[in-house]
């Protein structure tokens, strides 16, 4: 049910009102999505979306952490 | 896909529970709380590849199956009428009230519509103006955002045929109560990405605090899930008792503000009651009185009534982590996907669909 799935940002359309729309990619099935929770939101960026709302944009290099997370941990507990 | 597919590489997870196993020097029992992460350790048999000593343990994090049964009750009836329009999530089709469910009522010529986004019961609204449009407004923090915009539009474009049935839950005040049980077991924390994504990771220090228990807000994808275990692990094997963040890609200590602000707006914390476990003192969120034109509840007179059946389902137990799915006797017999007891075997994110699906154990 809380099911979100991560998608690329391919157009926003703006018309000021809280209703803030634009175009998701998903693979290869492209949405339209309620994006009035990203407001900072750009071109390029993925979002997380959920029942037809962005609610959080992914971070890239967050995203790479968990690659070097244990490697950091064990400089860590070499130093 | 990107932001997917890299988080289920298998030699990657295999690095996890080989340092897994090098930190772990006694039995640990951690609880993951959403449903969506239950799904993914048992499709993917994680708790196979981490070590014999760590216990898995399924939460609650499943708001199709703790959306109390009464209000399947009212769902039914509301659909059940000839003027109706009732709209919902299709999970919650076919979930049991105490004698019907909605597919039931849809079979039977009920104009039960499922739609993937509350915006969508907004349209068919002004598409049926001479019809009562429904919307049961069920989820967790994460969809609270997206029920509360429907709310909100409905009122500022003054529409007057359109209601929400609302069965909205909150997350850590659960998770007070399964520490608060004389009988837990739960060691540390899994919280759920997506709720975070939303309300952000403060509101689980105090709990931290209070429970001594290490609280690791975890992704959904595989290397998500084992990362968090281990990072869970590591403050164990430490004592320490800290809430840490896995899933920075997507959670923000802070939450989304702008989706808190418009929940905020609309919703109030209200006491709700979880179905197989009772009340839980400020676990929902309620309308409030400025949106109250549009509460189904008092638009169709609906009372609240007791209506507890006999029935072998232990799916509160299931739901609190007391019990397993296969501890169950009626699971895999009696109760199935097609035939469902409790609303834990119908969400697929419930436990006992999860072990249904992906757990070979014998009936
Ligand atoms: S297997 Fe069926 S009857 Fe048993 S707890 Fe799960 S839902 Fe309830």
């Amino acid at each position: 049910m809380c099911l979100a799935v991560p998608g690329k940002i391919i157009s926003i359309h703006d018309d000021g009102s809280l209703m803030k729309m634009g175009q998701v990619r998903f693979g290869g099935i492209v949405k339209e999505v309620n994006l009035a929770y990203v407001p900072s939101v750009q071109v390029g960026e993925y979002v997380i979306v959920h029942v037809g709302f962005a609610i959080s944009i992914l971070n890239e290099e967050e995203a790479q952490k968990v690659f070097s997370y244990l490697q950091e941990i064990a400089d860590e507990g070499g130093q | 896909m990107k932001f997917v597919d890299e988080y289920r590489s298998g030699e990657s997870v295999g690095e996890y529970c080989r340092a897994l196993a090098e930190i772990t020097t006694q039995p640990w029992t951690i609880m993951e709380i959403c449903g969506g992460q239950t799904h993914s350790i048992v499709k993917h048999g994680i708790q196979e590849m981490i070590p014999p000593e760590l216990t898995l343990l399924h939460g609650p994090g499943c708001p199709v199956c703790v959306t109390p049964m009464e209000l399947i009750d009212h769902a039914v009836h509301i659909a059940s009428l000839s003027n109706v329009i009732f709209c919902s999530f299709g999970d919650m089709l076919r979930v049991p009230g105490s004698e019907k469910d909605l597919f039931s009522v849809k079979a039977k010529g009920g104009d039960v519509r499922i739609v993937l986004s509350p915006m969508e019961a907004l349209e068919i609204a002004k598409e049926f103006p001479e019809k009562e449009v429904v919307f049961f407004a069920i989820g967790f923090e994460t969809t609270a955002p997206a029920n509360a915009m429907a709310i909100h539009q409905a009122r500022q474009e003054n529409l007057k045929n359109i209601s929400f049935l609302v069965s909205q839950v909150i997350v850590p005040p659960a998770m007070r109560t399964i520490l608060e049980f004389p009988d837990n077991r739960v060691q540390g924390f899994l919280a759920a990405g997506h709720v975070c994504t939303i309300m952000g990771t403060q509101e689980y220090e105090p709990l931290a605090r209070e429970f001594q228990i290490p609280i690791v807000v975890t992704g959904f994808e595989p290397l998500d899930i084992v990362q968090g275990i281990y990072m869970c692990v590591r403050q164990l094997e430490a004592g320490c008792a800290q809430v840490e963040n896995q899933y920075s890609r997507a959670v923000k200590k802070e939450g989304n503000l702008a989706a808190q602000k418009l929940i905020e707006e609309v919703f109030q914390i209200v006491p709700q009651k979880w179905r197989g476990v009772g009340e839980i003192a400020q676990s929902g969120l309620g309308l409030k009185n400025s949106y109250s034109a549009f509460d189904a509840s008092t638009r169709f007179l609906l009372e609240s009534r007791r209506c507890e059946i006999d029935s072998p389902c232990i799916s509160g137990e299931v739901l609190m982590g007391i019990k397993k799915p296969d501890e169950c006797t009626a699971f895999g017999t009696s109760c199935t996907p097609d035939s469902p007891f409790g609303a834990t075997m119908v969400s697929s994110e419930g436990a006992c669909s999860a072990y249904f699906r992906y757990k070979r154990v014998a009936p």
